[in-house]
């Protein structure tokens, strides 16, 4: 599975390290096959994702800068896992099916839905929650809050992780810009008038240099 | 008695000011738990299995191989053999397990056989419906038939709205612990006063034993007051394993098929009017479902209930589909649609701006002089005159812009509520209500009206509601929770600062009843300088606290809320005629209202009620097979709801007057959300020069309206 946000970047296997990558490397520098350096490079690369399950099996999610640790089976979404396992329940389910945006995390640099995300394919990859960036106190959090921003709050975190690596991608967004970049979330309650406000404000903070 | 009432609006200092919800940060960093963020100890997580027929009888059912399975810890049956099922999605069994992965396959490993029965779950053809339709009577005023012979122009069409979904964003759900027969419930609900006693009664204990708690939900606009039967199989489920928690939270497809819809309304509606734009007759056949139970009458002629001539025909239809629940402002929008199409349709037939028709007739609605200043407010705001072509007139290109009126009503007073005010001698202050805020912002508007009548800064006071163990205040639908808070708030605030001035006035050698409490300080009244500290006054009490009730009594509301508000809305499209899409470009919503506690949140009633608003009007639509008896689009790609790049921009208008002040609060979640359909359906038929008859305006049926078809 991979993320609808990120059609171009499929997610690679848990450790970083992929079987066809290293073999392919082997072929080209040649000779390591002897020198037991395959078992070793295999061995380090566990406990891979590939040889797990059905049952449950231990991982290891890199979130907001802290290791995590769970026991999941290879069918369990990263964003069910983070609710269920471990206590991370910011992102919210509510279409789980890639759609509405209410569960998107920062995978890697970029936004994905974290129910179309297997827990297990997102080992080795840095994490990052609305948990961790309200830690950091991202003016996202106030200028959403100052500019009404949200009614029932639901889809509220969504928005709040969607806007705030968009801003780190767009720097001081116009209205229009913002209309594209937040395109992959849904609200109900209709509060978008408020949001666009809110990332509009946000970037113009940033570029006044906090967080920057 | 000490006098309740609104200090005047130049004296307040909390109240009326645009505040920031003190929930806000919670929200937005994460940190507020709705009830199906908990994870208590211990907790078991439950699935359904639901009916795939829309109609069939159980047969047998087989739970032996769930019951068997590891993690699985109980399994109850909802639908015994011999129950007939009336829609696709009742609840047939619930399994509680040790994680959602193995509810999930032990719901798989259930056998039901069913005796699958014939289905109608479409009503559109209502001559294909059969005995499920179920005619109301006719009504008849004044001579119709004579009417409509004398009447210089008549406009006669078919319009429809499909039935929608509530579409919560937090599913319908709960967690739930029960030992013996007492029960710990954290539901998702808009009612935390009643709901305990609706789960009592289905579990057949005492209410006195059900504790609810509800620091959050995401969403009900009408859908979540019941405890529903997976509220009290899931208490059940939690007694056979041994009282652990149990959580059960619909998954999106349960929820878009059986956890609420608003039904829909079919009308052929025939107009008459004088040359000059007069109305004088009105004649309706009308249909709607709002599932099994039939129901959904609109309420038509709308708002112009004063037509002298009119014959009115109603037909529920009673479908094999879920059933409906209130959804924000019941009945209303579908009446406003049918009523305001029929007059932009007469309109157009008299070739006459329908600006002039609406204004022309508003001495036959319910406020003429509010309408008559609210369509001239509207009119101002969206630049009619400069904007407005006839139909079809407004073309660049394939692009055709058009703009459109749309009317709404509302009660809105305030609901039964008490409060409880507390001062503690440390000076800190509690508020408790058994209410809920469902994002429309209730805890800072109660903390405002504390504040206000305490004379402290909002951050002196702690706003404890969602549990049931504080003071009864009513369920929140209607628009009848600002009022019904703010009312028992004030009271008891009010009461609980008589008792302090009581204990400070001797201290101060100064008559309780000619205190005041302002900016932080216990006072007397013209001499400022003698005074207390709040924290001076409130060490008075030595160990004791002040502990007062206010009450909000509907029958008695001594001017503190009321209802009656009236709404415009005028919307202005730009449709492609080449690909059949509407854009909108503006929505204008001149809203009625009364005294305002907040106007940050009011105004965000109503914009979120405008975008509820686009949604309705250009793309929600629950489809139904009549093939499989299914709801085919059960899931957020193909339900849709508009994003943020769909709304245009959306212009509120709220008139806060010292005259509209003197009523009193009037609740805003229902009326801003009635008019938007209509102002939307009316410009596009502005834009394109023919009436879409159906809602919503998607691209096909803008199409086939174009090429003369009736339907997509």
């Amino acid at each position: 599975m991979s993320s609808k946000k990120d059609p171009e970047n499929p997610i690679k296997p848990a450790s970083g390290f992929s079987r066809r990558g290293f073999i392919r490397g082997v072929g080209l520098s040649g000779g390591a096959l002897g020198t037991g350096l395959l078992e070793q490079q295999e061995a380090q690369a566990a406990p891979a994702a590939s040889l797990a399950g059905p049952a449950a099996a231990p991982i290891t999610l890199q979130i907001n800068g802290k290791p995590y640790k769970a026991s999941v089976e290879p069918r369990e979404t990263l964003l069910d896992t983070m609710r269920n396992h471990l206590d991370l329940t910011a992102a919210k389910r509510v279409c789980d099916r890639g759609t509405c945006g209410a569960c998107t995390v920062i995978m890697s640099g970029k936004v994905v839905y974290s129910c179309t995300v297997l827990a297990m394919d997102a080992q080795g990859k840095e994490l990052q929650t609305l948990e961790g960036i309200a830690e950091k106190n991202h003016p996202i959090i106030a200028a959403f809050v100052a500019n009404d921003a949200q009614q029932c709050g639901y889809c509220t975190p969504g928005f709040v992780v969607s806007s705030k690596n968009f801003l780190d991608r767009h720097p001081n967004p116009t209205y229009e810009e913002v209309k594209k970049g937040l395109g992959g979330n849904l609200c109900r309650c209709g509060t978008y008038m408020g949001i666009r406000q809110a990332v509009v404000d946000a970037g113009k903070q940033l570029k006044g240099g906090r967080n920057a | 008695m000490p006098d309740y009432s609104w200090p005047p609006m130049d004296k307040r200092r909390v109240i009326g000011k645009r505040t920031s919800r003190l929930d806000g940060t919670a929200k937005a960093s994460g940190k507020a738990k709705y009830s199906s963020d908990l994870n208590p100890p211990g907790l078991l997580q439950a699935a359904l299995l639901t009916s795939p027929h829309a109609h069939a009888k159980v047969k047998s059912i087989d739970t032996s191989a769930a019951e068997k399975m590891d993690g699985v810890t109980a399994v109850r049956v909802m639908s015994k053999p011999g129950t007939e099922i009336q829609w696709a999605g009742t609840e047939i069994a619930v399994v509680a397990a040790t994680s959602e992965a193995i509810a999930r396959d032990a719901v798989r490993a259930i056998k039901v056989e069913y005796e699958v029965l014939p289905h109608v779950v479409r009503e559109d053809n209502l001559a294909s419906v059969g005995n499920r339709a179920k005619p109301a009577g006719e009504q008849v005023t004044g001579d119709p038939d004579a009417a409509f012979k004398a009447a210089d122009a008549v406009s006669e069409n078919l319009y429809s709205m499909p039935v929608i979904t509530h579409c919560c964003l937090e599913p319908h759900g709960q967690v739930i612990a029960m030992s013996a027969d007492k029960v710990n419930y954290w539901p998702s609900t808009q009612a935390v006063s009643t709901v305990g006693g609706d789960i009592a009664r289905s579990l057949e204990i005492p209410a006195a034993n059900v504790h609810v708690q509800m620091d959050y939900m995401g969403g009900g606009f009408g859908s979540k007051f019941p405890s529903d039967k997976w509220g009290s199989e899931s208490a059940l489920l939690s007694k056979a394993s041994g009282g652990k928690p149990v959580k059960l939270f619909l998954d999106r497809a349960t929820e878009l098929t059986i956890a609420g819809t608003r039904p829909s309304a079919f009308a052929k509606v025939k107009i008459g009017a004088k040359k000059d734009g007069t109305i004088v007759a009105w004649q309706s056949d009308s249909w709607s479902s709002g599932g099994f139970g039939g129901g959904g009458m609109p309420p038509i002629p709308y708002v112009f209930t004063k037509i002298p001539n009119y014959r009115l025909n109603h037909t529920a239809v009673s479908l094999n589909a879920g059933s409906a629940r209130a959804w924000r402002a019941p009945n209303n929008p579908q009446a406003s649609f049918l009523t305001c199409s029929a007059l932009d349709d007469l309109a157009a037939k008299l070739k006459m701006d329908p600006l002039n028709l609406f204004l022309k007739n508003v001495d036959i609605t319910i406020r003429p002089d509010t309408y008559r200043a609210q369509l001239s407010k509207a009119a101002e705001i969206i630049e009619w005159k400069k904007n407005w072509r006839p139909r079809g007139e407004n073309a660049s290109g394939h692009i055709r812009r058009g703009l459109g009126i749309g009317i709404s009503t509302w009660g809105g007073a305030g609901h039964a509520s008490k409060a409880r005010t507390t001062i503690h001698p440390d000076g800190s202050v509690e508020v408790e209500l058994a209410s809920q805020d469902l994002g429309s912002g209730t805890r800072t508007v109660i903390a405002m009206v504390a504040a206000e009548t305490l004379g402290l800064p909002l951050s002196m006071i702690k706003v404890k509601i969602g549990d049931s163990n504080y003071p009864v205040s009513g369920p929140s639908g209607g628009s009848t929770t600002v009022g019904g808070v703010s009312s028992s708030t004030r009271k008891a605030a009010m009461n609980a600062l008589q008792k302090l001035f009581d204990v400070v006035g001797p201290s101060i050698s100064a008559p309780p009843d000619r205190l005041e409490a302002i900016d932080g300080k216990i006072r007397m009244i013209g001499n400022p300088d003698k005074g207390l500290s709040w924290q001076q006054a409130c060490q008075k009490l030595g160990v004791n606290t002040i502990s007062e009730m206010g009450e909000n009594d509907p029958k008695r509301t001594e001017g503190l809320n009321t209802g009656g508000a009236s709404g415009i809305q005028m919307a202005d499209v730009s449709v492609d005629i080449e690909t059949g899409i509407v854009k909108m470009n503006k929505l204008v919503a001149v809203q009625d209202c009364g005294l305002v506690i907040n106007p940050k949140t009011a105004e965000s009633q109503v914009l979120g009620a405008c975008i509820m608003s686009v949604c309705s009007a250009l793309m929600e639509e629950r489809v139904m097979d009549q093939q499989t008896g299914r709801v085919l689009n059960a899931d957020m790609e193909f339900y849709k709801l508009a994003g943020i790049g769909d709304i245009g921009d959306i212009v509120v208008h709220m008139d806060i007057t010292p005259e509209n002040d003197k009523r009193g609060i009037i609740g805003l979640g229902e009326p801003p959300a009635i008019a938007g359909v209509a102002a939307i359906a009316n410009a596009v038929a502005n834009a394109i020069g023919v009436r879409v008859p159906s809602i919503p305006l998607s691209p096909n049926r803008v199409l086939a309206a174009l090429n003369g078809r009736r339907n997509a």
